[in-house]
């Protein structure tokens, strides 16, 4: 109530200055425009105002500091309302026709790599075979930076490349290059040596109990395909999967899920669409208990990290997933290759609000270098677990550091 | 974790400001900061390079005129280039002389076609046309669905079937005609630019209906990829626009600096929420200065002139400069503040908000306990809280389904805003008699000056509450410019 009485006063006050600044501004425009005169010089900013000062200083003007403290006043507290009563189940009917599950050969990263690793080879192609002066270093920083890697990152490479290079005394750029390449996996897999392993890259389940993987992420990057695609190879791989179809916000979205759970054989729980999600992932885990499930994989609506109220809800999805204690084995940050230094934002802030185990790196097989993801993993510690490099159910596929960085490195275009 | 561009301006900027005048060593270090930024913000590299070349050259030779301080003068020039770069003027589309015009959206996966295609369906119905929903994607498993689903939503007829692609678009077309719909909007799956099938299908489709309007949907968190986006799609079907989705996170949409400056069409349209209304035409000189950390104060002036009615405008101009807020008045503006949408969007227009404020929870529902309370009190307890005692407080309670607690909370809350609303009438009146420069820059102790007064120009404080309040510390030395002799970078230069 505090911030919505300052706020609503704060924009009684902006709404009248709008309108006053419209007018100032008009009238200087008319009188500009009639005078044809040089405009006045500004009043001096001595004078009148420094008079004006003391008064100003006198009045009962609130610090920051006060308004802050105000702002933050304990508002009334809130009640955290009662789950709703678990509506009944509505699972879909098992297939009556036993699914086909595609068997399909899993692809390996560095085949769908391959345009990524020509466009970092012609990048770096303009350097080969030259001396390495200024230009050499400018030219792999802003290869680094065009694959989204950012700007902090990209410096701490290069700052490891330029120490190893005066260690190793090295002339030529592909020298720089392949040093490049070693720090990209360093950084990738962790330094085992100081305890901090960035290499643990399975997606973890056992065998006989509760196993529930969730899917978080903004919209539009991926989510419901990503599940599809575990689903069928977790289902190929002799899982009872459960589908939990989280995200009733987005029309049909549900429906994308089912057309999965049929494609692949998994079984899909479901509520109406503008369900409490709280109450589809409930009915999940008790449909997923009650039928022996090996495996729930939960999916959300995609949220903007900076909605408070969404990431509330995300959090009291965690929650219920949580009432299953140890169930809760992986919670997936899934991220758009195309992504952006927003990327690293996204990771920090869905890991503040529950706890990321690993990052789901999508449509990696366009031309977007997924640079982002060596960012998270060195600022946050969250290693990419698994990698989306196709419309087809197979192409999902386990991220392997060294191949990844072999890829965007290797000599051959 | 990384400051927005515009925090990081504001730090440069305030630099700049402490000094005399604008050296070349002064811009080389201002163009590598701004490089950085503009990185930081998923600029492309190549277009950064660009930019800065021509901020320099801008820069370095010009001169220095006399009514501006050095760091004005760069302001003016960066927004100037950034303003000219995402498109100068705003676009529009192109109707077809002989109806259905005809308007496809094309882009990568998630993307937001599908929500765009039904966003843009509203909002041209409520220019008067007549839209057809057309769902081609047949792709992505239920996308028909979710568009048949929006559709409904929005009211406009839709129109799909099973078959492919091009027969769909071309089905469309057909059924707008029976149905006597004047503009088309045909919905098309996502695919990477360099997935030659699908970009020839695509390319097919476009041959097919002859689209007067080709869209590309980008996400505004794109990083620098964007560029390979836009130049593919543009190659594939020769773009006419761009709309901009998700402009409602954090990402500061460097990528439609990239695009605009490598396709050379303009942004049209800008996806602002999730809700199918929160979709507008996209303004390059707004975008700027939001880049600019200027806040969106011409979108929050025109929804202000389109909900406030004449009367309540007036009010408000008088309760700030005579001082005096009364629960009464408090109420009115609540209605008014109300019908612009959400607080938290409004929130975000006002520029040089502090984080905390942009991200602090706001519960529109609260609106309408405080609206209770003060709705079951007395005309005469509105005007003069202080009658409010034990019993009344009790009365209050049981009207408005609230606790005395929460009375209390909003009288003492309601008290120390009156005290601020009181120093501020104080010193807008003295500001009016002084003409126009009791502006930020006045330099009092404690006194957090920047926007507020800064915009309103010399009617209005130098600073104190809410606008110091909600600002906190994120613009230092005051809201630059919008010094009528100086050119206003929030508005459109004169």
């Amino acid at each position: 109530m505090v911030v919505v009485i300052v706020v609503v006063a704060a924009l009684v006050l902006v709404m009248a200055g709008a309108f006053v600044a419209v007018r100032v501004s008009g009238r200087g425009k008319e009188r500009r425009g009639v005078a044809g005169e040089p405009a006045a010089p500004p009043v001096a900013r001595s004078g009148p105002e420094t008079a004006t000062a003391p008064d100003e200083r006198a009045l009962p003007t609130p610090s920051v500091e006060e308004l802050e403290a105000l702002l933050r006043a304990p508002a009334a507290p809130e009640v955290e309302a009662p789950p709703a009563p678990p509506a009944p189940p509505a699972p879909s009917a098992p297939p009556e026709v036993a699914p086909e599950v595609e068997v399909v050969e899993r692809p390996r990263l560095r085949d769908r790599l391959g345009r990524t690793r020509s466009a970092f080879s012609g990048a770096f192609g303009r350097i080969r075979g030259r001396k390495i002066d200024d230009e050499t270093w400018d030219e792999l920083e802003e290869s680094l930076l065009a694959a989204d890697v950012g700007m902090s990152t990209t410096t701490r490479l290069l700052d490891a490349v330029r120490t190893r290079a005066k260690e190793t005394s090295a002339t030529e750029p592909d020298e720089l290059i392949s040093l490049l390449r070693d720090e990209v996996v360093t950084l990738l897999v962790g330094d085992t040596a100081n305890g901090v392993d960035g290499d643990d890259r399975t997606l973890h389940m056992r065998a006989g109990e509760s196993n529930v993987w969730m899917f978080v992420g903004v919209n539009g990057v991926g989510k419901t395909t990503t599940i599809g695609k575990l689903a069928s190879q977790r289902v190929g791989d002799g899982c009872r999967v459960v589908l939990a179809a989280g995200d009733t916000f987005r029309a049909a979205a549900a429906d994308q899920l089912q057309l999965w759970a049929e494609r692949t054989g998994g079984e899909l729980v479901r509520g109406q669409e503008g369900a409490d999600p709280g109450s589809v992932v409930f009915d999940a885990m008790a449909a997923a208990s009650g039928r022996g499930a090996d495996l729930v994989l939960v999916d959300t609506a995609g949220r903007l990290h900076t909605k408070s109220n969404l990431m509330e809800e995300l959090k009291k999805l965690r929650r219920i997933v949580d009432r299953t204690p140890g169930a809760l084995k992986e919670v997936l940050l899934v991220i758009d290759a195309s992504t952006g230094q927003n990327g690293l934002v996204q990771a920090k802030q869905f890991a503040d609000a529950v706890d990321v185990t690993g990052i789901a790196l999508t449509k990696l097989d366009g031309t977007a270098k997924g640079g982002i993801v060596l960012a998270i993993q060195s600022e946050l510690g969250i290693p990419v677990k698994v990698v989306g490099v196709g419309e087809g159910v197979g192409d999902l596929i386990e991220f392997d550091p060294r191949e990844f960085a072999a890829a965007l490195f290797s000599e051959e275009g | 974790m990384f400051d927005s561009l515009s925090d990081r301006l504001d730090g440069i900027f305030s630099k700049i400001r402490s000094r005399g005048r604008l050296t070349e060593r002064d811009v080389d270090e201002v163009s590598r900061e701004i490089r950085l930024a503009l990185l930081e913000a998923d600029v492309n590299v190549r277009v950064v390079k660009s930019f800065i070349g021509r901020v320099k050259e801008r820069a370095i030779g010009a001169e220095v005129a006399k009514a501006l301080d050095p760091g004005q003068q760069f302001i003016k020039i960066v927004h100037e280039e950034l303003v000219e770069t995402l498109g100068g003027v705003t676009g529009k589309l192109t109707m077809s002389p002989k109806p259905p015009t005809v308007l496809m959206l094309a882009g990568l996966q998630g993307s937001g076609k599908t929500t765009a295609a039904a966003k843009l369906a509203r909002l041209l119905k409520s220019q008067g046309l007549h839209p057809l929903l057309v769902g081609a994607d047949l792709q992505r498993p239920a996308a028909v669905e979710q568009l048949r689903v929006l559709a409904g939503r929005v009211d406009v007829p839709f129109y799909s079937e099973a078959t492919d692609p091009v027969s769909v678009a071309r089905g469309a077309i057909a059924e707008a005609q029976r149905l006597g719909r004047n503009f088309v909007i045909v919905d098309t799956a996502g695919r990477l630019q360099i997935d030659t099938d699908l970009m020839n299908e695509l390319r097919a489709i476009s041959d097919a209906v002859q689209p007067q309007n080709t869209l590309l949907v980008v996400d505004a968190m794109t990083g620098q990829e964007a560029v390979n986006v836009a130049e593919a799609f543009n190659d594939a079907v020769g773009l006419d626009g761009v709309i901009l989705t998700k402009i409602d996170g954090d990402a500061r949409g460097g990528a439609a600096l990239s695009v605009k400056e490598v396709v050379g069409k303009p942004i049209l349209f800008a996806g602002t929420g999730e809700k199918l209304d929160e979709f507008e035409p996209f303004h390059p000189d707004r975008m700027a200065s939001r880049i600019l950390g200027m806040g969106d104060v011409l979108t929050l002036i025109e929804k202000v002139e389109a909900t406030f009615e004449e009367e309540e405008k007036r009010k408000a101009e008088e309760i700030v400069q005579s001082g005096t807020l009364t629960l009464e008045d408090f109420l009115d503006q609540m209605q008014q503040i109300k019908r612009m949408g959400p607080l938290q969007n409004v929130l975000g227009m006002i520029p040089g908000m502090s984080k905390e404020i942009r991200n602090a929870e706001i519960d529109d529902r609260e609106i309408a306990r405080i609206e209770a309370i003060i709705r079951s009190m007395t005309p005469e307890e509105r005007r003069r809280p202080d009658l409010i005692n034990g019993s009344r407080r009790m009365r209050i309670a049981q009207g408005s389904g609230t606790s005395t607690s929460e009375i209390n909370n909003l009288l003492k809350q309601f008290k120390q805003v009156q005290t601020m609303m009181k120093g501020m009438g104080g010193l807008a009146r003295k500001a009016k008699g002084k003409g126009k420069k009791g502006k930020g820059r006045m330099k009092g102790p404690k006194m957090p000056s920047g926007f507020p007064g800064g915009l309103q120009g010399g009617g209005l404080p130098g600073g104190g509450l809410p606008g110091g309040a909600l600002q906190g510390k994120s613009l230092p030395g005051g809201f630059p410019g919008l010094d009528p002799e100086a050119g206003l970078p929030g508005f459109p230069p004169r």
